[in-house]
């Protein structure tokens, strides 16, 4: 399947609406926990077990964005989200024959394997067309798609409830549920799929040059492969900064709910578990709308200074949150939301900071290489939290001091953070593709852009 | 919306304002019905 190239007239404002249909779709993941309740009844599970097909499908995803991002580039956007659809789509018709005949394993096989490489696939498919399509606005091209994973969770955790209540909890109910779902995502992705145009090679605003001599045309600006920005030490360095920031919104986002409860359980306006759940839905708005305003933002104010506020005032927000949250509500409220807009603008704004750094040649596939950093923060977030909640628990202390240690470690990591921003310099000349020497194993750029293996 | 990689000498063109609008509207509908249910809940913080 060769990349589809846009035909004259077609609109740039055409290929958001393509990304949307993917990554509103992949983001359903964020919603499996609509499904543990009544799998755990159902199938007589516990609840590690009822979290083992999202668990996989993280882990794939993160391994297939990572080993599949240079056949994405090769490939281009169209084949990608057919990938996507068909994996997504593929792992909830077998989690549907998987629950009518009871057999759990074939959920985990069926959503978190298959379904798994859907997302990781469909995560980084639309990054790189997206970022040719507006090299003039890359941060907001970004920011609108990976939104819409966070939008995902949103569409699909009330549908996917309403369902499970309308088909009953039983294991034929959960596989009708799952047929739908399947088969649902598989018309919403089509349209990503049928619309999707990679720009035409020359013209504005396609930031793409035809030589005059008449070879192939080449991307303007410094280019360097996936291959080659791994032995940079800027991807090293975003790769910190990224994992930084999710761990510390991470942080807020696991114990969400448990935390503003406890933050003012001792205090003449306790917390009630219906308005936490209300707190929880802020902060998904708020990582949303970080996601499109933060990133956006950054198109004006510069990648490098975006990163600056939402490391360095992060740590800001963290402080007062650890001093003086517990005395205020709104404060403690306001901070949290600050939080997880960072770390929703963070998510966003990575693609267009890599194109920046490594130009639009492989930035897909830097981008999935890159997001093995969101693997390991989803583990490092909620570890430190969850354990040290609970030692200091186990210490005799309540309310607000269960989280102290917790707060001033990730202000600790958001530190980290800030530093590692501050050392990314500009790519050094010598790791650009026009120029990689014989000597060192690149007879010929262009043959070698055209062989790269994944 | 009018900023669409071109030729020197396109020979047609075509409108495509309405599949613009069918395209964000096919995106832009389940969205907002996210977005509704989540503020729905949201509310939830001030009113409980």
């Amino acid at each position: 399947m060769s990349p589809p190239i846009a035909p004259v007239g077609w609109s740039r404002w055409l290929v958001p609406p393509a990304a949307l249909a993917i990554h509103l779709s992949i983001g359903q993941a964020y919603a499996w926990s609509v499904f543990k309740p009544p799998l755990e009844d159902a199938l007589g599970l516990s609840g590690t077990q009822s979290a083992l097909p999202f668990q996989l499908g993280i882990v794939m995803l993160g391994l297939s964005a990572a080993f599949g991002g240079t056949l994405v580039e090769r490939r281009g956007p169209r084949w990608a989200m057919t990938v996507a659809l068909v994996c997504f789509s593929s792992g909830f018709l077998l989690s549907a024959l998987g629950a009518a005949t009871e057999q759990f394993w074939l959920i985990v096989f069926g959503y978190g394997f298959v379904g798994g490489i859907g997302l990781g696939i469909g995560y980084i498919s639309p990054v790189s067309t997206l970022i040719k399509w507006f090299p003039d606005r890359p941060g907001m091209a970004t920011g609108i798609a990976i939104m819409g994973f966070g939008g995902g969770a949103l569409i699909a955790s009330p549908w996917s409830a309403q369902m499970l209540e309308s088909f009953g909890s039983d294991s034929s109910g959960i596989a009708l549920a799952f047929l739908v779902h399947g088969l649902s995502y598989a018309v919403f992705m089509l349209l990503g799929v049928l619309l999707v145009r990679v720009p035409r090679p020359t013209g504005a605003p396609t930031a793409m040059e035809q030589a005059a001599d008449g070879r192939p045309a080449t991307p303007a600006g410094p280019q360097v492969s996936a291959r080659q920005a791994l032995r940079t030490p800027q991807f090293w360095l975003l790769w910190v900064v990224l994992c930084m920031n999710v761990t510390a919104g991470i942080g807020i986002l696991e114990k969400a709910a448990p935390m503003i409860t406890d933050f003012f359980a001792d205090t003449s306006t306790p917390v009630s578990a219906t308005a936490a759940a209300g707190f929880v839905a802020l902060l998904s708005a708020a990582n949303m709308a970080g996601r499109i305003g933060w990133s956006s933002t950054s198109d004006l104010i510069g990648r490098k200074n975006i990163y600056r506020v939402y490391l360095g005032a992060g740590v800001l927000m963290y402080a007062l949150i650890a001093l003086v949250g517990s005395s205020s509500k709104p404060l403690f409220v306001l901070c949290a939301l600050v939080i997880l807009s960072f770390y929703g603008g963070g998510f966003a704004t990575i693609p267009a900071y890599l194109k920046d750094l490594f130009g639009t040649y492989q930035v897909g596939a830097i981008h999935g290489r890159l997001l093995t950093a969101w693997s390991t923060a989803g583990v490092l977030g909620p570890l430190i939290v969850n354990w040290i909640a609970d030692r200091q628990e186990e210490a005799g202390k309540h309310g607000a001091e269960l989280y102290g240690t917790s707060l001033f470690i990730m202000m600790g990591l958001l530190v980290v953070g800030f530093a590692a921003n501050e050392l990314v310099r500009p790519v050094h000349p010598s790791h650009h593709l026009d120029a990689v020497t014989p000597e060192k194993g690149a007879p010929d750029v262009r043959r070698r852009q055209q062989s790269e293996p994944a | 919306m009018s900023d669409d990689a071109s030729s020197q000498s396109p020979p047609e063109v075509k409108d495509r304002r309405p599949l613009i609008v069918f395209t964000w509207l096919w995106v832009g509908t389940p969205l907002a019905y996210g977005l509704y249910e989540l503020f729905r809940k949201a509310t939830q913080l001030f009113t409980d």
